[in-house]
């Protein structure tokens, strides 16, 4: 595992892998509207890839596809070299929401997918257990959703998620409902978990930095039909320490090419006016 | 948390204590204001004739023979009427096809007045309790359906995916994120469903049938005894209000894991 986090992006196996990956749906009017075009790409072993690019650029429905919720009108999503068919027990996914259920203690949250699975029930407490230690949270094991504050709320969820002890952690811009400081921390504790356990994951992010700080490579899409139009390796050491990477001179280097090539000054300018017509 | 909560117990204090004050003041000018004002007794008779009113129909009328039939009949109504109405609303949410094939005529059915089916049930079954019951079991019905059906349809779709996630079979969805979301404003629908059962009795007891409290009612009319409607009316309440409480009871418990206020704010 420790040497997974050393050359986390030379690892040989592929977890992850979307082979020309299309969606389309049909719009209000019937007509058709290209999500995401020919999306192709792959995540090793043990890596972190984050993915950035303009609002409503399809970085969701890649997210879905992933999970085996929805289905590509053309192309694949693989797991472990396997064609994503359906929901998969070797990936999990985690959104902005925290998605607790509010008849449940925490530690029942936490046990909800494991308990589907139907993990034996010794099993699911004792997992349920060390995850909340892990994320100081023993002490509100039996306390319930509306009882804790969106960052312990946040981080129940990924309790939850990493319970059923996937193979690829999906995640849906997981952090961008919390207030600043707590991100920060939340971050740090992502980063931390998913390098000790050697976890693979796809990181959806509107947060520049999120991205760099976190990932061992970044990659950024186009509008839609959004496809990936730039691969950037993000070459900085300790990856497990998001917050001893924001002090690395490097990081403003990243975040200028990555704006650049987002065009951000360009793009807030016609969202704003899209507001003003809409 | 104890300095949040004292200006709101004292505000709960001053509440209960300006009820209280307006429930003295009422039951005062309900004894002295009809003698004040020079209204007859027989339109409104004073709070003491009620009572002593109460007392005779007790011993003479069998007023708790009549509460107690009234008080079956709302119960059986009620029960029936709200796991029929739940039973339903989850049938109609499971299946798309089979709502927009129904709605029309439950729609229909809802806007009727349910209590104009009571004469016909009567025809049908007789002056027995069984018309009464039926009556309560359609008024019941509608409320706690339109809000069962209406929980699942605004149940998050991103819970249901993620369920899915985790591989959870349909059955799976239903127990452990459907049912439970459901069960809120399941509530609400029982909570009316309790109050308009003892409306849908009353009406099925005033058209036909010699036992309850709305028979009591109209005897009481047709006798111009207006003491007895008062007592009728009275107990009638009681019957609901117990039924209400009774629903707000078992809510707390089921619904225990709700922060309190949500619950408290509808009583």
């Amino acid at each position: 595992m420790s040497n997974v986090m050393s050359t986390p992006a030379a690892s040989s196996l592929t977890r992850l892998e979307y082979r020309a990956a299309t969606m389309r749906f049909a719009d209000r009017h019937g007509s058709a509207l290209t999500a995401v075009r020919d999306v192709s790409f792959s995540v090793g072993d043990g890596e972190i890839v984050s993915l950035i690019g303009p609002s409503g650029c399809g970085k969701s429905t890649l997210l879905n596809i992933g999970s085996g919720l929805t289905m590509p009108s053309d192309g694949a999503a693989l797991v472990d070299g396997e064609r994503v068919t359906g929901p998969n027990a070797h990936v999990a996914f985690m959104l902005q929401k925290d998605l607790l259920l509010p008849w449940r203690t925490i530690a029942e949250n936490v046990m909800f997918g494991v308990e589907i699975q139907k993990v034996p029930l010794s099993e699911r407490r004792g997992r349920a257990q060390s995850l909340l230690k892990k994320f100081n949270l023993a002490e509100f094991a039996a306390h319930y959703p509306h009882q804790l504050s969106g960052g312990m709320r946040q981080r129940v969820a990924l309790a939850r998620t990493l319970a059923v002890n996937p193979h690829v952690l999906l995640l849906d811009e997981p952090f961008s409902a919390v207030d600043a400081q707590t991100r920060i921390v939340l971050q740090r504790d992502l980063a931390r978990t998913l390098a000790e356990a050697g976890k693979t994951a796809l990181l959806i992010t509107h947060d520049l930095l999120e991205a760099v700080t976190l990932s061992d490579r970044v990659l950024v899409m186009s509008r839609r039909p959004g496809t990936i139009v730039e691969e950037i390796a993000i070459d900085m050491p300790r990856r497990d320490d998001p917050i001893a990477r924001r002090a690395d001179p490097k990081v403003n280097d990243y975040l200028a090419r990555l704006m650049d090539r987002l065009d951000i000054a360009h793009a807030s300018l016609e969202r704003e006016t899209a507001g003003d017509a809409g | 948390m104890s300095n949040s909560k004292n200006p709101r117990l004292s505000v709960l204090g001053k509440g209960a204590s300006a009820s209280l004050a307006l429930l003295v003041a009422f039951l005062a000018a309900w004894q002295w204001g009809p003698g004040l004002l020079g209204v007859p007794t027989f339109i409104v008779p004073p709070l003491s004739m009620v009572a002593r009113e109460f007392v005779y129909a007790w011993r003479v009328d069998h007023l708790l023979l009549h509460t107690g039939v009234t008080i079956a009949e709302v119960l059986a109504g009620f029960i029936l009427g709200s796991l029929l109405g739940a039973l339903v609303g989850y049938l109609l949410g499971m299946s798309r096809a089979a709502e927009l094939a129904l709605s029309p005529y439950i729609l229909a059915l809802q806007i009727a007045p349910k209590v104009a089916f009571a004469p016909l049930f009567i025809l049908w079954m007789g002056f027995t309790v069984y018309p009464k019951i039926l009556v309560a079991v359609l008024i019941v019905f509608f409320p706690v359906m339109v809000n069962v059906l209406t929980a699942l349809h605004t149940v998050d779709p991103d819970l249901v995916n993620l369920a899915r996630s985790f591989k959870a079979t349909r059955a799976q969805i239903f127990w452990k994120i459907e049912f439970p979301a459901s069960l809120p404003p399941m509530f609400a629908g029982l909570r009316i469903g309790a109050t308009l059962a003892v409306v849908g009795v009353v009406v099925g007891e005033l058209v036909g049938g010699n036992v309850g409290l709305g028979y009591l009612l109209s005897f009481g009319e047709g006798q111009a005894d207006t003491p007895l409607v008062f007592v009728s009316i009275v107990m009638l309440t009681a019957v609901g209000g117990i039924a209400y409480l009774g629903v707000i009871l078992v809510e707390r418990r089921v619904l225990h894991y709700l922060p309190s206020r949500s619950l408290s704010g509808n009583i």
